[in-house]
């Protein structure tokens, strides 16, 4: 990480876009002295790498609708889904219902669960036995266009 | 120990990743133009459609018995197969690939294999929402039966080890000869006339025997199934011998150009597949042929051309395609497939270079690297060879087609 600025509250990291050469090339240049920052150079920061931590049970999926807005997952964000994170009480899911596929916050309760929006407009749907019913993946990250 | 991992039902199991409402449905999956059914979940088995069937035969039994029908997505099929191996690369010592769903594992010096399967089976149905079956023995081929001990009954969740003499000879005894891998429908007949039902009777009989009826390859067959191991771990894959791109016509064809137009195409795929493997080609070959199944004029015929240096440059490779292609064509015919076979392939820095060469290489080497970054950035055919797309008349008709969830943004998973 090469960290440029250290006195605001915001940390500002360098960005890579290639994850296939995530090292920073270092020397080639003959003329003139060394840089003395040479020694010091470090991998830059790989949004894979960062957002993606088991790529093989990960998948992208587009938010539609505006049931979890304050939650501050928008319409057209993309989640990143971590299918091999465990589901905990209050994780947000992917969940397959009914037929349908659908993001929530999830509150387990004793015999059943809630899916719960993040938008006062909605309410919670109640999850028993009697629906067809799977939690997909855990919601490990929003990218979304500012 | 040798593991064998299948994954079952792959390409119906892949549909139903993104949707679950058709686990436990009946599917079956159609070739690239929708021709034949290419494969079939078990629940449509039950239907006693057979494989390779052409679909229209069947539309009345699909559509009374609510199969779901899906064109084959091999984007999609391809990426969940890698991220299926990669799985299983993780946390085994050694995979050899066999096929897009099937691997053989590594596991000698693995103290516990039974958890390793098991553990796998878990993995690989969680987080990419496949299942599989593992089959662990001594050899591949007592994997093989072992995979499918896993597969036939539910109450070993779909792993299986076969480490002692008595699981083998009760695996051997439970197993139909025709079943064996190796064996094959060739030998079908044969095994019945001599009396062999199952894998047990075939180990039965001697060494002399079974070399005489069934050849070397009998007698390999009937050592590994003793736990001797005659195949081995194939630790690196050789390297591919040669790579075709065949294709049948959504609609018969019969003018050269859209022909000419398709083969272009294809040795544009060809050029594409060895330059991602680093490979150049010593020879193409391209064959048409008309449709064996109906009651029309037959032709087919297949030439091959060799190229002065290897190359992986579809610009030059396009120019002996269509000359051969010329070659071959006659008109008259109703040409149903096509189909462009690069060979003789070595790495592309053991090329012996020709001094008479008059192709300025390392330009054209800089191009297709421009080319290819254009095409995966942006979708196959941003940028081709003119002469390699036209009118498309020959264009395969996909029409139950998932979407490419995994490698397209434009194809992501809706959300509520």
């Amino acid at each position: 990480m090469t960290r440029e600025k250290t006195n605001s509250k915001l940390q500002f990291f360098k960005a890579d876009f290639k994850s296939d050469t995530p090292v920073s090339y270092v020397g080639g240049v003959n003329a003139g002295f060394p840089s003395p920052a040479d020694d010091y150079l470090d991998v830059k920061i790989d949004l894979n790498q960062e957002l993606v931590q088991n790529p093989e049970a990960t998948f992208y999926a587009r938010v539609r609708g505006n049931s979890m807005i304050e939650a501050g997952l928008n319409d057209g964000d993309v989640l990143v889904i971590d299918r091999s994170l465990e589901a905990g009480n209050n994780s947000i899911a992917v969940c397959f219902l009914d037929g349908e596929f659908t993001v929530k916050r999830i509150k387990i309760e004793k015999d059943f669960c809630w899916l719960v929006p993040e938008n006062k407009e909605f309410s919670p749907i109640k999850v028993t036995s009697e629906n067809n019913f799977m939690i997909w993946g855990i919601v490990a990250y929003v990218i979304k266009k500012v | 120990m040798i593991g064998l991992v299948d994954c079952n039902n792959f390409y119906a199991s892949c549909e139903r990743v993104f949707r679950p409402d058709l686990i436990g449905k009946p599917i079956v999956v159609l070739s690239n133009n929708d021709g034949c059914i290419i494969a079939r979940s078990d629940e449509a088995k039950i239907f006693k459609i057979p494989m390779a069937a052409p679909a229209h035969k069947w539309i009345d039994k699909i559509e009374k018995n609510n199969i779901h029908v899906f064109s084959s997505n091999y984007p999609l099929y391809g990426d969940l197969s890698q991220r299926v191996m990669n799985i299983l690369a993780r946390f085994t010592p050694e995979v050899e690939v066999y096929s897009i769903d099937e691997a053989f594992l590594f596991l000698d010096g693995v103290p516990t294999p039974d958890l390793v399967a098991a553990d796998l089976v878990q993995k690989v149905k969680r987080w990419i929402g496949i299942p599989i079956s593992i089959g662990v023995a001594p050899t591949k081929t007592l994997a093989k039966a072992a995979n499918r001990i896993a597969k036939k009954f539910p109450e070993l969740n779909n792993s299986y080890v076969i480490d002692t003499e008595e699981k083998r000879i009760k695996a051997l005894k439970w197993m139909d000869i025709r079943a064996v891998w190796g064996i094959g429908n060739r030998n079908a007949k044969k095994m019945e006339y001599y009396g062999i039902r199952t894998a047990y009777d075939f180990t039965q009989k001697t060494d002399s025997f079974v070399r005489k009826h069934f050849t070397v390859m009998g007698l390999r067959t009937k050592r590994e199934l003793q736990g001797e191991r005659c195949l081995e771990f194939e630790h690196q894959p050789p390297a591919k011998k040669s790579i075709a791109t065949t294709r049948s016509f959504a609609e018969m064809q019969t003018a050269l150009p859209p022909i000419e137009e398709a083969i272009c195409h294809y040795t544009e795929l060809n050029g594409h597949k060895l330059r991602k493997k680093k490979l150049c080609a010593s020879t193409i070959m391209v064959f048409l042929t008309t449709n064996s199944y109906q009651k029309l004029p037959q032709y087919s015929a297949g030439f091959s051309a060799t190229f002065p240096t290897p190359t992986n440059n579809s610009t030059e490779m396009i120019r002996y395609a269509k000359e051969t292609v010329q070659k071959i064509y006659k008109s008259g015919y109703q040409y149903k497939k096509a189909g462009v076979v690069v060979a003789g392939l070595i790495p592309e820095d053991q090329v012996q270079l020709n001094i008479f060469d008059e192709i300025n290489r390392p330009k054209y080497q800089h191009l297709y690297k421009i080319i290819d970054h254009l095409n995966e950035s942006y979708g196959r055919q941003t940028i081709s060879i003119a002469s390699s797309k036209g009118s498309r008349k020959w264009k395969l008709k996909q029409e139950k087609l998932s979407k490419r969830f995994t490698t397209r943004w434009d194809d992501l998973l809706d959300v509520e």
